[in-house]
C-alpha cells in the first residue's frame, strides 16, 4: 500500500523485486545493443572479443564504420530534414488548433473537435496508405485534366512530411491546449483595456505564456517524426528515412554498424528528452 | 469587436480545416471509394463488393484479421497488468525523493526509436543471441534454441513497445488520487485487494481507458514488431495490407483491408468507451 501505511515485509520486498525486474526488462535490450556496438566481432553477438571503435570510425572494406557509411549518413540527414519540417509545420498548425478549440466558438465545433482527434484512433499504417491513395488520385486528376505532372503527389520527401504532419499535429494541439486551459483570461482583457490590439495581445501575452508548451510540443514532434516508421513506410520514395533504412538492413541480417547507429540514436534522443525536461522545469 | 467577419476565427480555422480535410477526411473517403471498386470480367473498373467478398471467402484473411484483433486486446490487457503496479509504486509507494528521477528513467527508453528497441530484443533472443549465450555458458542448455519468431516473443515485443502509452495516463490519474482515501479504507479494515478493486481502479478508470485506447490502436496498426519478431508467414493484418499494396500492387484489395482495419479499431474503441461509460473527448484530456 502507500508509503505511510505499515506493510508486511514479504509484501514490500515482493513489490520491490517486481520493480527491479521491470527495470531489467526495460533496459536490457537497449543496454545490450549499446554494449555490442563496441565488440570487436563481425556479428552483434557474444562472446566478447575486446573493445573497438571500428564500427564508428572504421574505413576498411569489411568494416565500414557509421561515420564513413554514406548510405546510412544520407538517411540520417533525410530524417533530420523531415523532422525539421514536420516539427515546424505541426507546431504552427497545432498552436492554431489550440487557439481555435480553446478560445473560439463556432457551429459544428464538436464535430471538428472529433475530427481533430481522429488521427489518434486511426492506425498509422492506414493513415499512410490513405494519404498515398489520395495523392495518387490527385496526381491522376491533374495529369488527365491539366496535363500537369506534379512531383508532390508521388511518394517522396514531401509526402512523408505531410503524412507525419497529419497525426503529429493532433498531439501538438492537445499539448498546447492543455497549457492554454490554465491561462488566466483577465490578463488578455487587461492588455486589451490598456489599448493593445488582439494581435498584440496574442503575441505579447498569450504566446509568451504558452512558450514552454510550444517548445515542448516542438521537441516531441521532432522526436516522433524522427522515429516514425508505420506511416512513413508507404509514403517513402527514393530517399529513405533512417528507420526505414535500418529496417531494410535488420530484415536482411545485421552488422554491428546498426548497433553503432543505435548508440548514436539513443544518445541523441536522451539528450533531447533531458534538455526538454530541464527547460520545462525551469520555465515552470 | 463584433462586426461582420471574425478575423481571429478565420485565421485560426483555415489551417486546421485544410489539415483535417486534405490529410484526414478526404484520404479516408478516397480509401473507401477505392475499396468498393474492382475489375469485372471485361477488365473494366466499376462498383463491386468483390474485395470484401474475397476477405470473407479466403480463410487466411479473416483468420489473420481475427487473430490480430484478439492479440491486440490481449496485448492491451497485459500492458495494463504490467504497468499498473509500476505507476502505483512511483506515485504512491516510493519516497518522494526518488519520484521525479524514477518517472524520468521509466519514460526514457520510449524516446528511442521503436526499431532500435525491436533490434535490441532480436539481439537478445535470437539463436546466436545474448540470452542463449549465457544459458549455454551456465550449462542450462546444450545447444542454442531459437526464441524469436513465435507468438510469445511477438507479444512481448508489442507489450514492450506500448508500455509508455499506458504509463503516462496512469501516472497522471494516480497523481490525482487522494492518499487519505486509501488510508481511510485501510483504517476501516479493507484488504489490499478490495482497496485496489474498489478505490484505486474506479478512480483510475479514465486513465486506464485512454491508455488502453492508444495501446490497442498502436498494436493493431503496428507493422514493425510483428514483422521482425513474429513468424515469417504474414500473420499480422497490417502485413496483409502491405502485401496487397507493395507486393501484389492490388490497391483496391488493399484499400478494402485498410477500411476493415479502420472499422475494427473504431468499433472496439467505441465498445470500450460504452462498456466503461467514458467519452472520447473527456478521455484524451
Amino acid at each position: 500500500m502507500i508509503r505511510n501505511i505499515p506493510q508486511t515485509k514479504a509484501y514490500s520486498q515482493g513489490f520491490r523485486l517486481y520493480i527491479i525486474l521491470y527495470f531489467i526488462f526495460l533496459f536490457a535490450p537497449l543496454a545490450v545493443t549499446c554494449v555490442l556496438a563496441f565488440n570487436d566481432s563481425m556479428f552483434p553477438s557474444l562472446p566478447w572479443k575486446g573493445f573497438t571503435l571500428e564500427w564508428f570510425t572504421g574505413h576498411t572494406l569489411e568494416r565500414t564504420g557509421i561515420f564513413n557509411d554514406q548510405i546510412n549518413l544520407d538517411s540520417i540527414w533525410v530524417s533530420f530534414k523531415v523532422a525539421f519540417f514536420v516539427s515546424l509545420l505541426s507546431t504552427f498548425v497545432g498552436t492554431m488548433g489550440a487557439f481555435l478549440f480553446e478560445q473560439e466558438d463556432f457551429p459544428f465545433k464538436n464535430l471538428l473537435f472529433f475530427l481533430m482527434l481522429a488521427p489518434l484512433v486511426i492506425p498509422g499504417v492506414i493513415l499512410g496508405i490513405s494519404i498515398l491513395l489520395f495523392s495518387n488520385t490527385l496526381g491522376l486528376f491533374f495529369e488527365t485534366h491539366f496535363g500537369l505532372d506534379v512531383g508532390l503527389f508521388r511518394p517522396g520527401f514531401w509526402l512523408v512530411v505531410l503524412g507525419q504532419f497529419s497525426f503529429i499535429t493532433t498531439i501538438v494541439t492537445l499539448i498546447v491546449s492543455a497549457r492554454l486551459k490554465k491561462f488566466d483570461h483577465t490578463l488578455e482583457e487587461a492588455a486589451m483595456n490598456l489599448g493593445a490590439t488582439r494581435y498584440e495581445t496574442i503575441v505579447h501575452i498569450t504566446l509568451k505564456f504558452l512558450r514552454p508548451a510550444i517548445l515542448g510540443a516542438m521537441a516531441v514532434s521532432f522526436l516522433m517524426s524522427f522515429e516514425n516508421f508505420n506511416t512513413t513506410l508507404f509514403l517513402v520514395g527514393s530517399q529513405a528515412t533512417l528507420p526505414i533504412n535500418l529496417y531494410l538492413q535488420v530484415r536482411d541480417g545485421s552488422t554491428p554498424v546498426i548497433n553503432a547507429i543505435s548508440v548514436l540514436m539513443i544518445g541523441g534522443t536522451s539528450l533531447l528528452a533531458l534538455a526538454n525536461l530541464y527547460f520545462s522545469k525551469q520555465e515552470r | 469587436m463584433k462586426s461582420g467577419i471574425r478575423w481571429g476565427l478565420v485565421i485560426f480555422i483555415t489551417p486546421v480545416l485544410v489539415w483535417l480535410t486534405v490529410l484526414i477526411l478526404l484520404p479516408q473517403v478516397d480509401m473507401f471509394i477505392m475499396s468498393i471498386r474492382a475489375e469485372n470480367e471485361l477488365g473494366e473498373m466499376g462498383f463491386s463488393l468483390a474485395n470484401f467478398k474475397l476477405f470473407f471467402l479466403e480463410p487466411i484473411y479473416w483468420r489473420t484479421f481475427a487473430r490480430t484483433a484478439i492479440f491486440s486486446i490481449l496485448v492491451t490487457f497485459l500492458t495494463f497488468l504490467i504497468t499498473m503496479p509500476i505507476a502505483f509504486y512511483i506515485t504512491k509507494v516510493v519516497s518522494p525523493k526518488f519520484q521525479g528521477f524514477l518517472s524520468v528513467l521509466i519514460l526514457m527508453p520510449f524516446w528511442v526509436s521503436e526499431l532500435v528497441r525491436v533490434y535490441g530484443w532480436m539481439i537478445l533472443l535470437r539463436e546466436s543471441g545474448v540470452i542463449n549465450h549465457f544459458l549455454i555458458k551456465f550449462g542450462l542448455l546444450n545447444k542454442p534454441i531459437e526464441m524469436l519468431y513465435n507468438d510469445a516473443t511477438m507479444i512481448t515485443g508489442l507489450v514492450y513497445t506500448s508500455m509508455l502509452f499506458m504509463l503516462v495516463p496512469l501516472l497522471s490519474v494516480l497523481e490525482s488520487l487522494d492518499n487519505s482515501l486509501i488510508e481511510a479504507a485501510y483504517d476501516l479494515g479493507g484488504s489490499v485487494w478490495s482497496i485496489a478493486v474498489r478505490i484505486v481502479i474506479p478512480h483510475c478508470l479514465p486513465g486506464i481507458v485512454s491508455g488502453s485506447i492508444v495501446v490497442f490502436m498502436l498494436t493493431l496498426g503496428n507493422y514493425l514488431t510483428p514483422n521482425l519478431m513474429g513468424g515469417k508467414n504474414g500473420l499480422w493484418f497490417t502485413e496483409q495490407i502491405y502485401n496487397q499494396f507493395i507486393a501484389s500492387f492490388n490497391w483496391n484489395q488493399g484499400s478494402a483491408f485498410g477500411f476493415l482495419l479502420l472499422i475494427l479499431s473504431s468499433a472496439i474503441i467505441w465498445l470500450g468507451l460504452k462498456l466503461t461509460k467514458q467519452r472520447l473527448g473527456k478521455v484524451v484530456q
